[in-house]
């Protein structure tokens, strides 16, 4: 056993309203730069729908994540590191930027130029790649927002597998959901496994998994290993880059920026423990369905005084300990199993968990379409909501969700019965395997959501790995000399300071 | 004046170029490893690049690994191994033409893209497309040299580029009179080589450097870095 730390996240989908303020902060804050227009390291779809960049669930297009070898061991679905060598001068399973969207912008001086004319002047669309005309926006990073264009091109969605897509027209104006994708932080990442350069690497300290940007040289296999297609490859710099979980942020105890704004709160975070040395075994269950349970083994008990001392042993700080047994994640995972990871199939143990939204439910009972089981809907009446999540999130493995969303709904009959008629209903709990106190803690944490329920962050003790004293009139965060302001370079370093301030005698 | 032209040109402007290669290269790698990249614009139009990638890639680097052996390598081998001079040109010209052709295919195709793809074009620095000129004439003068090969096959003239290169790396002062007779396209060829290796540190060609071989022998497939366990400060 070799216990390590990471902090987890948790995302309720069945408060996302679809707002895309995470996108929009994140994106403020880490890829508003040339290069990185069309990369949202937080970007939120309507499902059903084929995403962003197009088509991402389907592996047998992308050969994203793992695949399990007949000898049982696992190797990235790109293939061997032999044949990853092989395609290293022109990726086969590389997305063309179009796969995501051309970045535009818009003629906007034009409305302030403009001569006098018979018309309103326009600002009309320019790529921010060649700087040509663009006359017609093709494609963008939401493009199917709220269900947006026609079924015909949206039902090309991978989680329709085994979903009559006839039978969905029933479900069509009901059935819709927001999905926040970010990266998974993955306990068996694809994309360090493709990296031939070993640039990418997971921190053993918080489970973060970073780009070293130095070690980068553009080989771009991160790309079509990762599954979840949340590297983006900077046509700029020559370098991928991704998703740093706020790390800054993260390490003085913040939540990332993505869950710190996030209006509806549905954005979780926590420590989760985890045994280093039963990942690989994880990621190789032989059926895909196991996968989830598998990965739930991997968590280790946080009370559990084994656990406690093995951790102590390799080195887990106590703050960290802590807040693993205060973890909003381990709660919903483990404790009351509302959440789930996206797409375990892809063998990648990902850390950025889901909890499945009641709405298809809720929508099609107001509607009188489900039958119901003693006055709450009766989840497994809706098979096709069902089975598109059990997709989504568990593998096509039904019954963990159906049971999920029961106790969602019991949460709300419990609360509904307490807070309206006065009444604690403990069979409403019963029924679904918890106790009124648990039902009680759910509620405190997925209804009232507050702030330090939500996020309980241990610092980093960087007091241990490093030394202040040496940081002292260190120029912050930056790309390689990112913070020399010199006019020339030798090697075409683009510095982002832009142009040096002139002298008095210059101007003169 | 002639023979002052190519002392400067085979005898002095081999180790200024060796030295820049070198020397940029690690002064790259040291202060400046963020640009240190293949600068691969496959993301941005797939088009051409595939097939023009693979083609010019492969065939380059038969090009590469064939010019190493075949200069650096003492002739006395070649004699041991009973190998005759006249033998050895005829398979660099076999071997080296049908990597030559195979080469001048993918980077007709890549400069296609990279002067007429707006994207491509748009994106493009002066190093990239300047070095992708560079390395596109380099290419058409050695295989214009076949045709002089051609017509003296006993490998005497491919000697005289052994021993000169042999001498330039051995520090023989007068290796420089080895090449003074060759034709005028060797000549330009030799010339154009060598500010090849003196651009190389201020283009993307560095990435030549880190061709991930090591990935072969990575163990396992996870990387995990940590800052545990630094001394803390006294």
């Amino acid at each position: 056993m070799k216990i390590r730390a990471q902090i987890a996240m948790v995302l309720n989908l069945d408060k996302c309203i679809g707002c895309h303020t995470c996108s929009v902060t994140c994106k403020n804050v880490w890829t508003s730069r040339e290069g990185m227009e069309y990369a949202w390291f937080n970007n939120v779809e309507t499902k059903p729908g084929i995403g962003y960049p197009k088509d991402w669930e389907n592996q047998n297009r992308w050969k994203g994540g793992w695949k399990r070898k007949s000898n049982g061991r696992i190797e990235p679905k790109i293939g061997s590191k032999w044949r990853v060598l092989a395609n290293i001068f022109a990726n086969p399973d590389l997305p063309e930027i179009d796969d995501y969207y051309e970045p535009f912008t818009f003629d906007y001086e034009h409305l302030q130029k403009a001569p006098e004319l018979e018309a309103f002047p326009t600002a009309r669309p320019r790529s921010l790649i060649s700087g040509q005309r663009m006359e017609k926006i093709e494609w963008g990073p939401n493009w199917e927002e709220i269900l947006g264009g026609e079924f015909a091109k949206r039902s090309k969605d991978a989680n329709f597998e085994g979903v009559q897509k006839e039978m969905y027209g029933q479900f069509e104006n009901t059935f819709m959901m927001y999905l926040p994708r970010l990266c998974e932080h993955c306990l068996n990442p694809a994309c360090v496994a493709s990296c031939p350069s070993g640039a990418i690497y997971k921190r053993e300290e918080d489970g973060i998994v970073l780009i070293d940007q130095d070690k980068c040289r553009g080989w771009r296999m991160c790309v079509s290993g990762c599954p979840y297609k949340k590297i983006y490859y900077n046509w700029s710099s020559g370098k991928s880059e991704k998703c740093i979980m706020c790390y800054p942020r993260l390490e003085v105890g913040q939540p990332t920026v993505c869950s710190e704004t996030c209006v509806g709160r549905i954005r979780y975070l926590g420590v989760m423990l985890y045994d280093a040395d039963e990942i690989e075994n994880a990621a190789s269950a032989p059926d895909d369905k196991d996968l989830y349970e598998a990965q739930l083994k991997v968590f280790k008990d946080p009370n559990d005084p084994a656990v406690i001392a093995q951790a102590r042993l390799d080195g887990v700080p106590e703050a960290w300990l802590e807040a693993a047994r205060q973890s909003p994640v381990w709660k919903m995972a483990m404790e009351w199993k509302v959440a789930f990871p996206l797409h375990p199939e892809y063998r990648t143990l990902p850390m950025v968990w889901y909890v499945p939204p009641l709405s298809p439910i809720t929508a099609a009972a107001e509607a009188g379409k489900m039958g119901t089981d003693g006055g709450m809907p009766d989840v497994k009446s809706l098979r096709i909501p069902l089975r598109y999540l059990a997709n989504l999130l568990t593998a096509g493995d039904e019954k963990p969700v159906a049971t999920a969303l029961e106790r969602m709904l019991a949460m709300r009959g419990y609360m509904r019965s307490k807070t309206v008629d006065g009444v604690i209903d403990e069979v409403i709990a019963n029924k679904v395997g918890l106790t009124a106190l648990q039902i009680e803690e759910m509620y405190r944490y997925m209804a009232i959501a507050n702030y330090e329920d939500r996020f309980v962050i241990p610092t980093t003790h960087r007091e241990t790995t490093e030394d202040a004293y040496d940081l002292r009139g260190g120029c912050g965060f930056s790309f390689g000399n990112g913070c020399s302001s010199a006019e020339t370079n030798l090697f075409g370093a683009k510095t982002i300071t832009g142009k040096p301030a002139k002298t008095p005698m210059e101007i003169a | 004046m002639a023979s002052y032209i190519h002392h400067a040109l085979f005898g002095w402007y081999p180790y200024l170029a060796l030295t820049v290669f070198v020397l940029g290269s690690i002064i790259r790698f040291d202060r400046e490893q963020y640009t240190w990249k293949t600068g691969s614009s496959q993301m941005l139009r797939q088009k051409q690049l595939r097939m023009g990638s693979n083609l010019f890639h492969v065939g380059i680097l038969v090009i590469f690994f064939g010019h190493l052996a075949g200069l650096l390598t003492p002739i006395w081998i070649f004699d041991a191994l009973g190998v005759s001079h006249g033998f050895k040109q005829g398979l660099a010209i076999v071997v080296g033409g049908l990597a030559g052709l195979m080469c001048l295919v993918g980077i007709a195709m890549l400069t296609h893209r990279r002067l007429f793809d707006p994207r491509i074009r748009a994106t493009s620095s002066f190093s990239d497309t300047a070095i992708l000129l560079i390395l596109f004439a380099q290419l058409l003068l050695g295989l214009a040299t076949i045709p002089v090969s051609l017509g003296h096959m006993d490998g005497h003239e491919m000697v005289k580029f052994m021993t000169w290169a042999q001498g330039v790396l051995t520090l023989q002062a007068d290796a420089w009179k080895q090449v003074q007779d060759v034709n005028i396209i060797f000549k330009a060829h030799l010339v154009l080589g060598m500010t090849i290796f003196l651009v190389f540190p201020f283009t993307r060609l560095v990435h030549v450097w880190s061709a991930p071989i090591w990935y072969l022998g990575r163990r396992g497939y996870q990387i995990v870095r940590t800052r545990r366990n630094l001394t803390p400060a006294e």
